[in-house]
């Protein structure tokens, strides 16, 4: 498919190429100068596609390249000694015995070529198949705002090229034409200023709506939280009481990945999932709450149309509510080095029931920290044995403080 | 009695300041290489500025090899593909644009276009082109530091930029990359200070603010933008390296890395990013605003025809430079900061929009009624309104903050600057070299190899970035290695990928034939004449082209006029330069006589 999408591609570049070499003459050591810039390129990419380890292809595409690349800067130096010598004359002269018809249509190139940028953008926006995402919560506002933005700007957009390629069709240069003077037309800069006052305040005013509700978290909107570190996500749900319990990232450690503070009622009963996916209830506003122990990250499902930075030291949050039931990827949106690209996870939106029975299984931080406690038991012991004093004898001083 | 018989309009203040003694080298060095004349200093920030544009435009095709076909080179892994970001936008935003446009044009054009001598301090000046290659050596050196340069992306967002997940961040890279940009900026600085001076002291007689080309006001706001949102970036980086080095904890709260509890506590990592961005949006606005100043010169040029509404723009400068101080949070949305800022930003950044969709209105209306000759500057110049608008207008969706929210971090964020402070002002640059290339080196450039630059660049950079918009709205990320398993991207967004390498590199390539042109018409381009383009500024009036040691001469010229004095009714001249006499305008008695007012805007 790939494959098929370059040679179409440079299939059409070439042809591109022959037709400009029909309407300019002498275009004939462009024309190969392209063909063979193009093949050089191919030759990059069977070495790059074969690699080192076949050296026919690695070293006879690099060859390619390299000869090809030769051939163009020689045949661009052939055509430019020709355009200079004493033969630039009758090759003026040429061109200008060339048909009326043919000199009109090159000079109004321009301004067809201006028609069909905005053509072209138009058409593309309407066939292309890159869409949003099916919106999967309460978020629609916010792509009604785009929608109504689209608008706004693609019209301003195509009426400022299709007035420009007007001017330079109607107000092109020939002989004896002369510029109008006129240093301002104060009415007018005017109006248009206050035609887009109109416009920016039509995408402003629906933004601000919008945003304050983003920003107005409701009432009754469950919390549960997201803890970032490179390069994964992990959460954590209330329990029964329905408090999350308070955490600070010097708690962490390997048996209480996330902090939590072990002396906090609140947070014995908070479920915690690590390595597996979220779930979450159908049509219920949650809060989600973002935290990180390492570095920026961002907790982001496309559906969702929400987004929001995890800082470290502290803690952000946003809310929505899920509409649509499914599986969806979380994504993460914020640079946090070299593994963010790979620092993924699954949001699992269900109904109130099915929910209710995957929360039934997962474990609490009580549980897990009981669990870890006795397996962290025998590590310590042959760390120590090990010689490893230094971590062991940090771990120590955690407990004692605790 | 001919109108023009000097009015009010064209009278000449005295001067006011006295001409001060220049530099005057002796030996080739110090004409050269130390040299202290603007000219040859902007020839030199160009030169070094273009060559490392170049590494950050391999590095482009290095990273987009990697998104077209991911899983092909066995060169690039995730290590070295972050680090191919960070530097192609470091380089491109800093070391290219900003000291292209202030570095090179500015401190070719204040001078010439203000009708002064040279800088008002020349050896400062001189000394800001070595702080800078010193930057750039610094920049380059971080390549060959163990563990490679930084990988943070460019915005180097604390805390992982200088801790161990992140390429370069344990090693010299990231202390590298600070270093270079305080260097940067202290060069920067010194070069600011001196086109500010000159703008506003050595400016010769009667060549008023209101008479300046627009170039030199672009440039002049421009670094006034710089001197005050660098700082801001200094300060970071020397924070950032002190949390580094010394162990302090200025963005770094307490921390636990891969199971380790670190010492950093108490720090704010949003603290780097309010400071960051508080230099990083003025900084879209130092690229911006000399290329609106740019753009403006060469629409007016070469359509014939004064600038559509000069005072007007002149304040749309003013006020953008401004407001630009008021909206840097809008890059930051979805920072965590608190949401309330949200609100204020938005409106702050949409109401941005008006003055400059002003420019640009009245950038097209300087089109219309025209004479247009649709030479390559010219051609430039509309691919940069296109381009300008298409990226401007995008800004209007994630200026909003609830738009932001689902676009930002995805690859319509990387469209956007792309098209807006990416092509728009590189296209502004190279309508500027075609247009200015006869002035520097007396020769034109290749008008074929120019169109085929400019077709490829524009139509080539037009559909890179066009379809990344889409791909954002489908939320591919950006900054992701690879896209691996995910179950909203289709198929065909690889294929898409696919296509915009290609494209990618058949850019990239048609770049090398506008390098080729440069050097080959530098030996055998066509004799320029004097004032090809027939402009009525001052750089084009030197008694010498290329201009001279000292440029005017034994007399400055002295200027009568504003420098859009194009297709004046009553004059026998498609243009009257500024330093004209008005006494040697021709006047053509078949046309009517003007009203005073339209000659030129009251002052």
């Amino acid at each position: 498919m790939t494959i098929l999408g370059i040679v179409v591609v440079l299939l059409a570049i070439g042809a591109g190429l022959y037709a400009a070499s029909r309407v300019v003459p002498g275009a004939r050591n462009w024309v190969l100068g392209g063909f063979t810039a193009v093949i050089g390129l191919g030759g990059l990419f069977v070495a790059a596609g074969s690699g080192v380890d076949s050296p026919v292809g690695y070293y006879g595409g690099l060859a390619f390249f390299v000869i090809s690349v030769l051939i163009v800067f020689y045949l661009v130096k052939l055509t430019f000694d020709e355009g200079y010598a004493p033969a630039e004359a009758p090759a003026l002269e040429g061109s200008s015995s060339r048909p009326v018809a043919e000199a009109i249509m090159t000079k109004n190139v321009v301004a067809l070529a201006l028609v069909l940028v905005a053509v072209g953008t138009v058409a593309f926006h309407f066939l292309s198949p890159w869409w949003w995402t099916p919106i999967a919560s309460n978020w629609g506002y916010v792509d009604d705002t785009i929608i109504i933005t689209f608008w706004i700007t693609g019209v301003v957009f195509i009426a400022i090229i299709f007035f420009m390629a007007y001017c330079v069709f109607r107000y092109r240069h020939q002989e004896g034409r002369r510029a109008a003077y006129e240093p301002e037309n104060k009415k007018m800069e005017w109006w248009l200023t206050g035609l887009t006052t109109v416009g920016v305040a039509g995408m402003l005013t629906p933004g601000l709506f919008v945003w304050d509700q983003f920003v107005t978290v409701p009432k009754d909107a469950a919390e549960f939280e997201v803890l970032g570190q490179q390069w994964q996500f992990a959460f954590r749900l209330p329990g029964k009481d329905g408090m999350l319990g308070t955490s600070d990232s010097r708690n962490i450690s390997s048996e209480n990945p996330f902090g939590l503070n072990p002396n906090d009622a609140n947070g014995q009963d908070d479920v915690l999932i690590e390595g597996d996916d979220l779930h979450l209830p159908l049509d219920k506003p949650v809060k989600v709450l973002l935290r990180s122990v390492d570095v920026l990250h961002d907790f982001y499902v496309p559906e969702f149309r929400a987004k929001m930075d995890m800082v470290p030291g502290m803690v952000t949050y946003y809310w929505f509510t899920p509409t649509r039931t499914g599986t969806f990827d979380v994504l993460c949106f914020e640079l946090c080095g070299i593994g963010h690209y790979a620092m993924r996870a699954k949001v699992v939106v269900e109904e109130a029931s099915a929910y209710q029975a995957w929360l039934e299984e997962q474990s609490t931080f009580a549980q897990t920290l009981a669990r870890a406690r006795n397996d962290t038991g025998e590590e310590l012991y042959q760390v120590l044995s090990e010689g490893e004093t230094d971590s062991a004898e940090r771990g120590l001083a955690r407990w004692d403080s605790n | 009695m001919s109108y023009f018989i000097p009015t009010a309009a064209e009278q000449i203040p005295p001067a006011e300041v006295a001409e001060v003694e220049l530099y005057h080298p002796r030996s080739w060095v110090t004409k050269y290489v130390f040299s202290q004349d603007a000219k040859v200093i902007a020839i030199q920030y160009a030169f070094t500025a273009i060559s490392i544009g170049l590494v950050a435009l391999v590095l482009s095709w290095l990273m987009r090899l990697q998104l077209g076909f991911p899983d092909t080179f066995s060169f690039i892994d995730a290590n070295a593909y972050y680090q191919f970001i960070t530097m192609h936008g470091m380089i491109m935003v800093i070391y290219l644009l900003t000291a292209l446009f202030l570095g090179g044009f500015g401190n070719y054009l204040i001078p010439l276009m203000v009708g002064a001598r040279d800088m008002v301090f020349p050896y400062v000046n001189m000394l800001s082109y070595w702080v800078y290659l010193l930057a750039v050596l610094v920049l380059v050196a971080s390549f060959f530091a163990p563990g490679g340069p930084t990988g943070a992306g460019w915005t180097l967002y604390p805390p992982q930029a200088i801790l161990s997940g992140t390429p370069g961040g344990a090693g010299g890279g990231i202390i590298l990359m600070l270093v270079s940009l305080a260097l940067f900026i202290i060069g920067f600085t010194m070069g600011g200070l001196n086109y500010v001076v000159t703008v506003l002291q050595a400016r010769t007689r009667g060549m008023t603010l209101m008479r300046l080309p627009l170039s030199v006001w672009g440039i002049f706001v421009a670094t006034i933008l710089a001197l005050l949102a660098f700082p801001a970036l200094f300060v970071a980086a020397v924070m950032m390296t002190f949390d580094r080095l010394l162990g302090t904890s200025f963005f770094m709260p307490a921390i636990v890395e891969m199971g380790e509890q670190l010492k950093y506590s108490g720090g704010s990592p949003i603290l780097f990013q309010h400071l960051f961005w508080f230099f990083g949006h003025p900084e879209v606005y130092i690229v911006a605003l000399p290329a609106f100043g740019i753009v403006s010169d060469l629409l007016s040029v070469h359509a014939r025809r004064n600038i559509f509404g000069y005072r007007m723009m002149v304040w749309a400068i003013v006020v953008i430079g401004g407001l630009s101080f008021v909206v840097w949070a809008h890059h930051m949305y979805v920072s965590g900061m608190h949401p309330y800022f949200g609100f204020f930003f938005a409106t702050t950044t949409l109401i941005i929009a008006i003055p400059t969709a002003l420019k640009v209105y009245n950038w097209t209306l300087t089109l219309w009624r025209g004479n247009i000759h649709l030479t390559i500057p010219m051609l430039f110049a509309i691919a940069f309104i296109i381009t300008f608008v298409n990226g401007g207008i995008t800004g209007l969706f994630l200026g909003n903050a609830v738009v932001d929210i689902p676009l930002s971090d995805t690859m319509f964020v990387v469209a956007h600057f792309h098209m807006v402070m990416g092509v728009a002002p590189i296209l502004v640059i190279f309508g500027a070299i075609y247009h200015w290339y006869p002035l520097m080196t007396g020769r034109m450039l290749d008008e074929r190899l120019g169109r085929f630059h400019f077709w490829v660049t524009f139509l080539g950079a037009y559909s890179i970035f066009l379809p990344l918009h889409y791909l954002g709205f489908l939320g591919v990320p950006r900054r992701y290695f690879e896209m691996g398993e995910t179950s909203f991207i289709p198929e065909s967004a690889a294929t898409l990928n696919a296509f915009v390498t290609v494209i990618a590199l058949i850019v990239g390539f048609s770049q090398m034939v506008f390098l080729f042109n440069l050097v080959w018409s530098f030996f055998k381009g066509k004799i320029a004449e004097r004032n090809p383009w027939g402009a009525t500024t001052l750089e084009w009036q030197t008694p010498e082209m290329p201009p001279g040691h000292g440029n005017w001469g034994p007399t400055l010229p002295v200027v009568y006029r504003w420098a859009y004095a194009y297709s004046v009714p009553g004059a026998e001249q498609d243009f009257l330069p500024q330093n004209l006499p008005p006494e040697k305008v021709t006047a053509n008695e078949g046309l009517e006589r003007p009203p005073a007012a339209a000659v030129q805007p009251a002052e």
